[in-house]
């Protein structure tokens, strides 16, 4: 089957690689597409057809047609004439019951009638109305291509890369070349992206094979790559994408042996194969006489060469046994042949052109659509801009025929000019309701081999010309990709905290809080919470967001961010802040420690670092004060020591004076901690005497292990975030975005001593003097349970049974109170110490009383002391 | 969407590195009415055609700065960051000259 060696095929004869087919062994060499080794082997049947099941064999050979669609190791609808062999490669066909050879399936083209004509599904299957489920069930199982492994994994993985490009040049062929080089000699930086293979080319960077899937705003070209996704930003673009070679309509045109010329081309001149013993052209351009000239140098006997521009015939149809062609009727004259090439002309590939914007004209010299009116930006060169297309195509070409046997126009869909006639028939006679209706053109080549000829068709059905038909708009993606590769690496961004490989070797449960991995607990969130309150415990708060703030107007800039005052504040002293939206709704909450007179230290939540980042950036750009913001948050670590004992801990890491008088609540120090310069802020969100330490992240662990140690006498305990939370619930202190949303200000969410509303201006301020002026509604209170259940968070709060008037926004059980507690949203006139309402638990009611005072130390008298 | 944006500080780069933080609008100076505070913060004047924007370079250079858009379109006309000349001693950017009236 193989011809000799010839000059500019693309095989590497000397190497030879073998897959398997079906479960037989396939022998090929490096440079053979799956496709042209499987031809070589004899296989003539490469698919069948979508809807009739018909034997389909090698049509365009160039990646276009639906022919050759195997699943190659699991991957279904793979144009297996474009992909290149690889050693062990496990290839099978698709959408059969039984083999390509003998297709169970193949009865629906027997049986016609009424199961198949166009729009059948809507029509056929809706009586009995009962037995739609039946219908459904058969047609789910026979419909589609390919199938898709429900359970399996990701079997590849694909990235996604960001390029520039000063020009970029889709196509590879000569007009493509020519630009790629003349931008190249001109200095320019020059990508060139060719579907197939292309020889390298000096200056200019080739991605092959890879394809332009669309042009999109801004010059964004994506280029499936395989395994890679290039997002392409092209300064200029270059669209050299040629043209596409269109079949002929006529009886048969889709048997097993009907090939396109630059199929037949590359099958001898590319792998050196024989396509076949005897062959018949017919063709309206110059296209099918060189594939003649090709086919006779390979030795295959030429039946006749019908050119329809030189030669009047009137019917075309083509004959085969089993969907594989015998022979040729031309103008009743029977020729038997086991090839026929058929050349209906060229019609410009200008999909991507259309897509960045240009109009698409009927030339009707020509007698295909030419685009015009190019964007900016982009430049058509060679074929697509219609350069050296032949004259009209004579009428015969396309008159189709009345003979018997089915005239495909589309052979994705498998429609046929019946149905676009009947469509016309129904009432469809626009080519887009048409393509909605019929499919046509809507398969996986995207009209390239059907888009034409329906337009034709409809011209001539509706005695209108092909430019008032006009064509389907061409969206991308322009070529089929997998979703895989739209999809990306499986990215999920994970942020660790300097001491978090501790944290794994003391046994901790990890979970999300945003893009953060922090320990949930040590296995005993209740104990962990206990010995806090029993003796001291270490937790990991590093997440916390960082920032400086430093310059001659930082107080200012700070008093108009915040609802407090900075201006009257000490150095080395620490404010609780919450930032409000100029709605008046909170954003975040934080510590601010005033370091000296122009610089602040700011604390915000774990989650809402980012935000509160670009919320500081955003003011300081309005209001251009003297101010330099500098995010800290992964440079710094930072621990939290907390418990009755901390400070005999600390005085085991310091040599500062810790006592009360040295350091009172609320105040901030910078000191050496285990050797390693810290900010020590003696807050307490946990409810105990506590001290937050912040210190250069790299010493994490350093810091941690030596506070365990210092600790160990006193049995010190790491905690986790869930300990943490039932120890601030006892304070009721609030979690930004679980005890607040996107409504709450800080007068409703019972901080109004916040609020400095005698203050000049600050973000907020007017919205919380309009909140005050209408009156508190409703408030976020404390309460415990009667009866000691924990209710779930986000529970409904109803009154007697009526109706939901709140919701609980936090709960859990105090193992130190041996209470459930929690915080919710009530309407102000529940909202007073005693008064009582009921909680939804466990589908019944349960009554929780209010508390408006932290459960726990409700005057702070531990945290001072 | 998909655009590129100037960036002041870094040039072209892809808009998906950047956020939007809508039309710029005026910050009332003083006591505002209720009315006039509800249109500063909920109304927009939402424009079919030149915008001009807060854009941060979220990916980059973090950086705030103005881009004037068409909307229409998504063409970039021009990017800058603000002076602090043109914004010293008021308590928001300065409005931008539009042939429209605002919304409210």
């Amino acid at each position: 089957m193989r011809l000799p060696a010839r000059p500019g095929e693309r095989l590497n004869r000397d190497r030879e690689v073998t897959f398997t087919y079906d479960g037989n062994a396939v022998r090929a060499f490096e440079g053979d597409t799956i496709g042209s080794a499987l031809y070589a082997s004899g296989q003539r049947i490469f698919s069948r057809s979508f809807k009739y099941h018909r034997p389909r064999g090698l049509l365009c050979c160039s990646g276009s047609c639906p022919n050759c669609m195997m699943t190659v190791d699991g991957v279904p609808n793979v144009r297996v004439c474009a992909e290149p062999v690889r050693e062990n490669a496990v290839v099978r066909p698709q959408n059969v019951w039984g083999s390509l050879e003998r297709d169970a399936l193949v009865v629906t083209d027997k049986l016609g009638g009424p199961f198949t004509p166009v729009g059948f599904y809507y029509r056929t299957m809706i009586r009995p109305r009962w037995a739609w489920p039946l219908y459904e069930k058969f047609l789910r199982s026979v419909a589609g291509l390919g199938k898709l492994d429900k359970h399996g994994t990701r079997a590849n993985r694909y990235d996604v890369e960001h390029r520039r490009a000063r020009v970029l040049v889709i196509g590879g062929g000569r007009a493509g070349r020519e630009a790629a080089q003349q931008h190249a000699v001109a200095g320019m930086q020059v990508v060139l992206v060719d579907e197939g293979f292309v020889d390298p080319l000096e200056g200019v960077e080739v991605v092959a094979p890879g394809r332009a899937l669309g042009i999109w705003e801004g010059g964004l070209v994506p280029v499936d790559a395989g395994r890679v996704l290039y997002r392409f930003r092209a300064e200029k673009i270059v669209v050299a994408t040629g043209t596409i070679e269109q079949p002929l309509v006529f009886p048969g045109n889709d048997l097993v042996g009907v090939m396109l010329p630059d199929g037949v081309r590359r099958l001898i001149e590319d792998w050196g194969i024989k396509p076949a013993e005897k062959a018949v052209v017919v063709t309206v351009d110059e296209a099918g006489r060189e594939a003649a000239a090709s086919l006779r140098e390979a030795g295959v006997e030429i039946a006749g060469v019908y050119d329809l521009r030189r030669e009047r015939v009137r019917e075309i149809v083509a004959r085969g046994r089993g969907g594989v062609l015998r022979s040729v009727e031309v103008d009743g004259r029977k020729l038997s042949c086991d090839l026929l090439v058929m050349s209906g002309g060229r019609q410009p590939a200008y999909s991507l052109l259309s897509q960045a914007g240009a109009r698409v004209e009927y030339d009707p010299g020509r007698g295909v659509f030419i685009p015009t009116d190019i964007p900016e930006g982009i430049e058509a060169v060679g074929s697509v801009a219609g350069e050296g297309l032949a004259g009209a195509v004579p009428a015969a070409s396309y008159n189709g025929a009345s003979g018997k046997g089915k005239c495909f126009v589309c052979v994705c869909e498998d429609v046929t000019d019946k149905d676009l006639k009947r469509a016309i028939a129904e009432g469809f006679d626009s080519i887009e309701l048409a393509k909605r209706y019929t499919t046509v053109t809507m398969g996986p080549c995207q009209g390239r081999l059907c888009h034409v000829p329906s337009i034709r068709l409809y011209a001539r059905e509706n005695e209108k010309d092909e430019a008032t038909i006009g064509t389907t708009t061409a969206r991308p993606p322009w070529a089929p990709v997998t979703l895989g590769l739209l999809a990306g690496r499986p990215h999920e961004p994970a942020q660790r905290t300097a001491i978090h490989h501790r944290h794994k070797e003391l046994g901790a449960k990890m979970m999300w809080t945003g893009t953060w991995r922090r320990p949930h607990s040590y296995g005993d969130p209740e104990g962990e919470a206990q010995s806090v309150h029993a003796s001291v415990g270490v937790i990991d708060v590093s997440t916390l967001g960082k920032m400086i703030v430093r310059g001659p107007d930082s107080a200012q800039f700070l008093e108009r961010l915040y609802p407090n005052r900075f201006g009257d504040m000490k150095p080395m002293r620490i404010r609780y802040g919450v930032l409000n939206s100029d709605a008046g709704r909170i954003m975040d909450d934080g510590t601010i420690a005033r370091l000296d007179d122009e610089t602040f230290y700011v604390t915000t939540t774990s989650t809402g670092a980012g935000a509160v980042l670009e919320w500081f950036e955003w003011w300081n750009a309005v209001w251009g004060m003297d101010v330099e913001i500098v995010n800290v948050t992964g440079g710094l670590a930072a621990v939290n020591v907390a418990g009755p004992r901390a400070r005999e801990v600390m005085r085991k890491l310091t040599d500062i004076d810790l006592s009360n008088e040295g350091l009172a609540y609320l105040d901030a120090r910078e000191a050496q901690i285990a050797g390693v310069p810290s900010l020590i802020l003696r807050i307490g969100f946990v409810g105990e005497l506590g001290y937050e330490l912040h210190f250069p992240s790299p010493y994490g662990e350093h810091v941690w292990n030596e506070i365990l140690d210092a600790g160990e006498e006193f049995g010190i305990r790491p905690f986790g975030l869930e300990p943490q939370r039932i120890l601030r619930l006892e304070k009721m202190h609030i979690l930004v975005g679980q005890d607040t949303d996107s409504e709450s200000n800080v007068l409703e969410a019972n901080m109004p001593w916040i609020a400095k509303l005698d203050k000049d201006d600050f973000v907020g301020k007017w919205s919380l003097e309009q909140v005050q002026e209408r009156g508190l509604q409703d408030l976020l209170v404390g309460f415990e349970m009667e009866d000691g259940k924990v209710p779930l968070e986000g529970a409904q709060v109803v009154l007697e049974g009526t109706r939901p008037i709140g919701r609980i926004t936090s709960s859990r059980w105090s193992p130190e109170l041996r209470k459930a507690i929690g915080m919710a949203w009530v309407p102000a006139a529940i909202a007073e110490e005693g008064k009582s309402f009921l909680v939804t638990v466990d589908g019944g009611f349960e009554r929780a009383t209010v508390r408006l005072r932290p459960f726990f130390d409700p005057d702070g008298e531990k945290l001072r002391s | 969407m998909s655009f590129l944006l100037d960036c002041p500080n870094c040039g072209p780069r892809d808009v998906n590195e950047f956020s939007c933080a809508g039309e710029v609008t005026v910050r009332p100076k003083e006591s505002p009415t209720l009315r006039e505070l509800t249109s500063y913060i909920y109304f927009r004047r939402n424009v079919a055609g030149v915008q001009r924007e807060w854009w941060y370079h979220r990916q980059g250079c973090e950086v705030w700065f103005q881009a004037e858009r068409d909307t229409r379109t998504n063409e970039v006309l021009r990017t800058e960051i603000v002076e602090p000349s043109s914004r010293a001693g008021t308590p928001g950017p300065e409005a931008v000259a539009t042939p429209d009236a605002p919304a409210v």
